[in-house]
């Protein structure tokens, strides 16, 4: 892509469909690639955006994600409108979970999905007010 | 290890026949905990899992993973096939427990990749 282009995306994530949560980190993996982006940034952007997807989907009923992609970087905003989160620092501590027991048997509720966030991102910020929702920006920066 | 070696060795069928079972996998992964599978980058994995649900394969196609083997003898529905032949990748039945299919792969020289 040119130097000055942008791309814009936005993705909906539903609530009540656990089985499509993925589908836009699947669409922007398969758009990074196309455009030539270095496999690295491809994976660590859509394992991060993944989790998003997946916390979405668990936590809050949804929510809704906007992609800015250049070729330096690409920025990911996903909020929502759920419960929002309490204690940040320890949603933040691997292992600790909130998710209800029929997550954990769908495969995730490990506490790892905003650890893994953090880790594929390389910039990354959360803010939450409980009642409110949530907001996370999440870049990973292309060399 | 080919995907071909892989498959003899648990004794697995193939659900998705359009595989190409010449492809390498040179390291593999045993989880039902998606997240746990996702904290680990390491090309040209295969994933073993007891897990039955589309995620699976969500999972191994964010990793670029080529592989999945469903132990236990856990039959994946159409859905969850056509979204890994959509993807490129192989899946594998294996009647085979978790521990046992990931011991005999071991004990052929796979390895977990995880440093």
């Amino acid at each position: 892509m040119a130097a000055a282009e942008t791309i814009e995306l936005h993705y909906q994530v539903p609530g009540d469909d656990f089985t499509r949560a993925g589908e836009a980190s699947a669409d922007l993996k398969a758009r990074l690639k196309a455009l030539g982006f270095p496999p690295d940034a491809v994976r660590k952007t859509a394992i991060a955006l993944y989790e998003g997807e997946i916390n979405l989907a668990i936590h809050a009923g949804g929510g809704a994600i906007d992609v800015d992609v250049t070729p330096a970087r690409i920025h990911m905003v996903l909020s929502d409108h759920g419960p929002g989160i309490a204690d940040i620092p320890l949603a933040m501590s691997e292992g600790y979970s909130t998710a209800p027991d029929e997550v954990r048997s769908l495969g995730f509720g490990a506490g790892m999905g905003l650890p893994n966030m953090k880790k594929y991102s390389d910039e990354f910020s959360i803010e939450s007010t409980v009642g409110v929702g949530t907001r996370i920006e999440m870049a990973v920066l292309v060399s | 290890m080919k995907i071909s070696e892989l498959m003899t060795i648990l004794d697995a069928r193939l659900l998705t026949p359009a595989a190409d079972l010449g492809r390498e996998v040179r390291t593999a992964c045993g989880s039902d905990m998606m997240s746990d599978v996702l904290a680990f980058v390491k090309d040209q994995s295969v994933l073993l899992t007891g897990l039955n649900n589309p995620q699976v394969v969500r999972t191994a196609d964010m990793m670029d993973m080529i592989c999945i083997v469903f132990v236990r003898g856990k039959q994946p529905d159409a859905g969850i096939l056509a979204l890994a032949e959509e993807r490129g990748i192989a899946v594998l039945s294996s009647a085979h427990t978790m521990f046992t299919a990931c011991g005999l792969l071991y004990a052929h020289g796979l390895r977990g990749g995880v440093h």
